[in-house]
Parts: structure tokens; C-alpha cells; sequence
């Protein structure tokens, strides 16, 4: 995976400018957040199911190598092949070889991060073979030659009159004068100009939600049926997964798609969620000839075992993106990585080094609503602290930042000093805001009051008041 | 070594570095067989534990939530009137393009002489498709439909309109009974090439989070459900 966009202050303070993105990030703050609240709110079993997800992963995290052994013997059982790839490198490898081997002109793809994580779509092009994304988000997404900008959501970025614009200028050959002014018009055309693509694809390429140790199989879900279609028409299907995404039974399955949904759109259940073990078999209508798993290591079996274990745990819902103060303020591509908001602040410096992602861990109050609402119950705040810690024993915070933090330290270990110091700080503020109560600019730190009011104490030190009320 | 065994040895050396463990490691081994073998679930919701009545509303009630047009029918006759009177309602296409079930292959399709039953292998142009449900699963209003011989999966995907007949017999409350029954089937560990949990018609809600019905799959999903025991 490289860097997008790494300088994410920069990035931040221009998301917070556009107009376009603010308006969108609302469908976000608004829309995820009530229908994974009513959802839950549906299945009173939410929070025991949650538990149970948490331990079914830690379970297969710690006996990974175990259940990996006997899902690539179940799958060859099934008459399919797997393929593991240390690196992304490995794994361009692997598909390219593949979809040379079977011939291949045109390659349909389900959506997939682990295929944006190595770089799969340029890796194809530059093979001379045509990869399409037949996602909606993420169809749009490829022909702006844009990264996704949410893990659900690719193209939450965007609103329906720019898409229309797009579709004029790529879609040619269809008359000018259609009418795309609905996005039920958007998706009629997109539907129609993918399927000619389906329809003649030599290989298509998917994603995995899970992989079942049990069966040797690979499970997808979709609302559109798009990894349906791309899956079952051409030759050769190939899955591209982290091996992270192994569980043993298809209980197992069942209660991680009972929180996935959920958590993710405040769905029940997907539309489509479907379960591909092996080739076609002897006697079957219809189904690929050959079925390949590559399974993508690149970093995470270093995650193993470590300050970083839980993170391998995630199920790619969204619901910490949905949720964070900061995710829906700035939007994904901020963050200039593939993975985004909470989830992405902890797992972008594991795959990229804390030298290439310092600031992602940073770009959080640590209020706990991503904990709050993870289906797997990861410990993200406690995550981001880890790294911010790791960052600091490094030296990488600015002087400045170092020189305040030591003076705060000081004061803070002298409390006759803290709270002499506290109430005259209060006091002087009080002063400064005069009647208003709101300071409207603050001496050492006008970035933070560019945007809004700081609202001046009121009285006395919580000290004062304790001491106050013990007395009387 | 082979550069695909190079890799798979990376891999599985790193993880066990990783996680402190020695490949043989007995105890480890046992637990790993011990919950394939087993394959204990989790919590069952209990919206799917009721009789089998409750089950086949909350079935039909998930269904239609999720937009889907669901109706019940007495006898294979009824199958054949309410496709007829569907396909009538909205206008759509007489041709189906049926699944080789031996039960949608020798329904009396005479019934309705407008019509008409194609075979084979289903194609991008056709309109309405037909199959057959191995299971429904009332948790969430989940049909499993499953590949085999005379039954394409993209069956399932291409047409505009999919019409799917399930048994009421075949309707279990929770997934886990479903898998259970396809264990009967298949044989422990065993499923067919494709499994498709279907709970609606498809749809899209990447453009400014409006919903829109028939992203790339069918725009309308008709389940008929066949309850000879029924009132």
C-alpha cells in the first residue's frame, strides 16, 4: 500500500473549505448513524452477538497458521487452488500470472480494499489488460481515478450532478441529450453499460467478507449483485483477501454476518450474500472452470500477537468511520490512505510504518464512540494512544511540542503550582471574554479558534469549588 | 521449493513466529478439530425460535420489508395462477426462463397458455427468471438457493424479474437450522459450488445514499411460497 496523500493537515484544512464534501458528509453523520441505531435496536441479542464476534476472531487470530492449513486443503479438496502472497508485490504477481495464463483481455472486479491495497487495477492496465469495477461507488471512483473514499460508501464524496458529468464524458456513443438528472438515471445507464461487460469478461476478480475454514469457502456480500454477476459468468474466478478474514465454521459465519449489515448500513442482511467453494462441478449449469484464493499477508501476520493483535479483527463495516467526529468532518480522503477514519488511523501505520502515517493517530479526540460501536469490540482509542506513544518515544513531535508538554508536566507534579496557576489562568480568561462569555481568539492556538468560539470558564477551578464545598 | 512454497512457507513461518508457536503443537491442534468438528453456535436470535406459523409470517414480513412481493399458495396449481396474475400486474414479459427443478419442470404450466417456459442455459436478454429455493430462513426473510445441475447461478442475477418457489416445509427460523439441513444434503464439511443467500431485489445506495432498485441484479423479487398443509 503506498501513502495517497500524506500531508493530512493540509488535506484536513481543505475538506473543511469544500462546500460539495461538507453537504455530502451529512448523508454520513445522519443517514449510517440512525439506521445502525434502529437496527440494533431491532435485536436485542446486538451486544452478546458483538461479544461472541469478538472472541470467534481472537479465537482464529491465535491459531491462524492451524486453520489456514486446513482451509487451503479444503479448497484444493473443492478442486480450487490457493496462493499465498507475503507482500503486494506478491500478490500482483500471482493475478497477473493467472489472468495471462487463462488469456485474459478483460477482467470484471467485485469491490475489493485488499485489491486497492496492492494496486491490482494499474498493476492489470499496465499489463495491457482492462480491469472494470462493477460496484457502483466503486465504478465511479475508477473512472474519476479516484481512491474510495469510504470502506462502504466509495463515492459518499459526490453528489448526483457531477456523477452525470462524468457519465457524459466517459460513456460515449450514447445520445447527448439523455436525461441524467435522477439517480435512478445514473444507475439504469451504469447497469446497462456494465453489463456488456459482465457478459464478456475472461476473468473476474473478487473480494472476501470471510473465509471459512470449514468448508474451504469464500463468502461476498453485496446489495447490488455485482460480484454475483462477476463471479459466475467468466472462466476464471479469483479472490483476493487478507488472511485475516478466516473463520472456522459457518456458525461462525453467521454471527459476523449478523453484526456486518448492521453495523455497516443498518441493513438486516445484505441482499446478496453468497458463498463460493471451488470450481464448477461436474454436472452444473453454469460457474468459473477454475477458482483461485490469493490470501495477502503484507504486514498483518507482523500485527500478530502484538500491541496491534485486535486490529486484525476488524470487519471492514465502517460503523467507527460513521461515528467519528473527525471522519465525518473531513471525509475519507483526507486521511490520504486507503483505509480511513478510526480503523484507519490504527491500521495505516502498521502497514506503512508510523513514519508515513504520524499524523492519523493524532487526528482524534479519543471520545470512544468507535469502541462504542465496533461489531468486534476493538479497543481503538487504547490503539491510537499506542501509537501515539510509540510516535513520541521516537522523537518526532515538534520541539514546541515537546518544550509544552514538559512544562505541563512540571506543574502538574507540583500541585500548590497547578492550582495557583490554574485559577489565575481562569481568571485572566474570564477577563479577556468580558461580557460575551466567548473568546474569540486565543493567544498561542488561533488555528483551533479559526473555526469556532472557545466559551470562557465560568467562576472558579474545580479545585476552588471541591475545597468550597468540603468546608461547608 | 517452488516460489508458490517459498511463499507459503513465509507466511505460515511468520504467523507462528508471531503468535510464539511450535508447528506441532499438540494441544493446539486438538482445539482447532474440536471446533471444526463440532462447529458450536453462537447465540440464536430468538425472533427465529418461534413455532413454525411464526416462522413462515416472520419470513414473508422480512421479505416484503426488504421489497420484495411475497405470496402463498395452496398447490402447485396456485404456483402457476400467481405467476400468471404477477407477471399480468405488472406488465412484464410471459417468457421464463425456468431452472431445471424437476418440481418448476413439471408444474401445470397449461394453466396459463400465455406462457412461455425456455430452458437452458439463461442469457443477458431474459426478462423473467425462475428457481427453485432449497431454504428460507425467517431471521431475516433469506432465501438459499444453491448451483447444481439444470440450476444456474446467474440465473439468480441476470434476469429483470426473479420469481423463487420455496416449500414452506423448507422455511427454518435460523441460518444455523438452514446449514444444518445442507449438511444433511451434502455431507459434513461439503457445499455445493455456490450457496446464494438472497433477501430482496438488488439495489444501490452509492449515489447520495438514495436507494435505487436494480443495480445489476433483478428489479423485482416475487417469492411464492407452497403450502399444501396451509388453510
Amino acid at each position: 500500500m503506498t501513502a495517497l496523500s500524506p500531508d493530512f493537515k493540509a488535506n484536513a484544512a481543505k475538506a473543511l473549505a469544500n462546500a460539495d464534501l461538507q453537504r455530502a458528509l451529512l448523508n454520513v453523520k445522519r443517514g449510517f448513524v440512525m439506521k445502525r441505531a434502529s437496527a440494533k435496536a431491532r435485536l436485542p441479542e446486538f451486544d452478546r452477538l458483538r461479544n461472541e464476534a469478538r472472541a470467534i476472531k481472537l479465537h482464529t487470530l491465535s491459531h491462524l497458521d492451524l486453520y489456514l492449513e486446513y482451509y487451503e486443503r479444503k479448497v484444493a479438496e473443492s478442486g480450487g487452488h490457493v496462493h499465498f502472497a507475503p507482500t503486494a508485490e506478491d500478490a500482483r504477481e500471482i493475478i497477473l500470472k493467472l489472468c495471462r495464463d487463462a488469456g485474459a483481455k478483460l477482467v470484471t472486479k467485485g469491490k475489493s480494499m485488499v485489491s486497492e491495497e496492492i494496486g491490482l487495477n494499474a498493476c492489470l492496465e499496465a499489463a495491457g489488460i482492462e480491469a472494470v469495477e462493477t460496484d457502483l461507488g466503486e465504478y465511479i471512483a475508477q473512472m474519476r481515478k479516484e481512491a474510495p473514499s469510504h470502506l462502504i460508501a466509495p463515492i459518499i464524496h459526490l453528489n448526483k450532478e457531477t456523477i452525470a458529468e462524468d457519465f457524459r464524458l466517459a460513456h460515449v456513443g450514447l445520445p447527448s441529450d439523455r436525461t441524467l438528472a435522477s439517480a435512478a438515471d445514473l444507475v439504469a445507464e451504469a447497469r446497462t453499460v456494465l453489463r456488456r461487460k459482465f457478459v464478456s469478461a475472461d476473468v473476474g476478480i473478487t473480494g472476501a467478507n470471510l473465509l471459512i475454514a470449514e468448508t474451504g469457502t469464500s463468502v461476498v456480500v453485496t446489495n447490488e449483485g455485482n460480484a454475483d454477476l462477476t463471479q459466475a459468468l467468466p472462466k476464471m474466478h479469483i479472490v483476493i483477501a487478507s488472511i485475516e478474514k478466516l473463520v472456522p465454521t459457518l456458525e461462525d459465519a453467521c454471527t459476523i454476518l449478523r453484526l456486518l449489515a448492521r453495523s455497516a448500513t443498518g441493513q438486516e442482511i445484505t441482499t446478496y450474500t453468497t458463498f463460493s467453494t471451488g470450481p464448477r462441478r461436474e454436472g452444473d449449469a453454469d460457474g468459473p472452470r477454475a477458482y483461485h484464493v490469493v490470501l495477502l499477508d503484507n504486514g498483518r501476520s507482523e500485527m500478530l500477537g502484538g500491541s496491534f493483535n485486535d486490529m486484525l479483527s476488524c470487519i471492514r463495516c465502517g460503523a467507527c468511520l460513521n461515528h467519528c467526529p473527525v471522519y465525518t468532518t473531513i471525509g475519507g480522503h483526507a486521511y490520504g490512505s486507503l483505509y480511513t477514519g478510526p480503523m484507519g488511523a490504527v491500521l495505516t501505520p502498521a502497514l506503512l510504518g508510523i513514519d508515513h502515517a504520524r499524523d492519523l493517530p493524532n487526528a482524534s479526540s479519543l471520545c470512544g464512540r468507535c469502541e462504542d460501536v465496533c461489531p468486534v469490540r476493538i479497543p481503538l482509542p487504547s490503539m491510537l494512544r499506542a501509537w501515539r506513544e510509540r510516535d513520541f518515544a521516537r522523537g518526532n513531535p515538534s520541539l514546541t511540542e515537546r518544550m509544552a508538554l514538559k512544562l505541563w508536566v512540571y506543574a502538574a507534579k507540583r500541585p500548590r503550582l497547578y492550582h495557583t496557576l490554574s485559577g489565575a489562568i481562569i481568571k485572566m480568561l474570564a477577563a479577556l471574554a468580558g461580557r460575551t462569555g466567548r473568546l474569540r481568539r486565543l493567544p498561542f492556538a488561533s488555528a483551533w479558534t479559526r473555526g469556532r468560539d472557545l466559551p470562557a470558564p465560568q467562576g472558579k477551578t474545580f479545585h476552588q469549588l471541591y475545597a468550597k464545598r468540603s468546608r461547608g | 521449493m517452488s516460489v508458490s512454497e517459498v511463499n507459503r512457507t513465509k507466511v505460515l513461518d511468520r504467523i507462528r513466529d508471531a503468535l510464539g508457536a511450535d508447528a506441532p503443537d499438540m494441544w493446539r491442534q486438538v482445539d482447532v478439530r474440536h471446533r471444526l468438528v463440532t462447529h458450536p453456535s453462537g447465540t440464536i436470535p430468538a425472533r427465529s425460535l418461534g413455532n413454525h406459523e411464526a416462522c413462515l409470517t416472520l419470513f414473508s414480513g422480512m421479505l416484503s420489508s426488504q421489497g420484495a412481493d411475497v405470496a402463498r399458495v395452496h398447490d402447485p396449481e396456485g404456483i402457476v395462477k400467481a405467476i400468471a396474475a404477477y407477471l399480468a400486474k405488472f406488465e412484464l414479459s410471459t417468457e421464463l426462463r425456468i431452472s431445471e427443478e424437476p418440481v418448476l419442470v413439471t408444474l401445470p404450466w397449461l394453466l396459463a397458455p400465455r406462457l412461455k417456459q425456455i430452458y437452458g442455459e439463461p442469457s443477458a436478454a431474459d426478462k423473467i427468471g425462475l428457481s427453485r429455493a432449497i431454504a428460507g430462513v425467517a431471521e431475516t426473510g433469506t432465501l438459499f438457493l444453491v448451483s447444481g445441475a439444470g440450476n444456474p447461478t446467474s440465473l439468480n442475477f441476470l434476469p429483470e424479474t426473479h420469481i423463487v418457489i420455496v416449500d414452506e416445509g423448507d422455511i427454518v427460523g435460523s441460518y444455523e437450522q438452514a446449514w444444518d439441513n445442507l449438511r444433511g444434503l451434502y455431507g459434513e464439511g461439503t457445499l455445493p459450488r455456490t450457496v446464494n443467500w438472497i433477501s430482496g431485489p438488488s439495489r444501490t445506495a452509492d449515489i447520495e445514499q438514495t436507494i435505487i432498485r436494480g443495480a445489476h441484479g433483478p428489479k423485482c423479487l416475487f417469492v411464492v411460497i407452497l403450502d399444501e398443509q396451509g388453510p
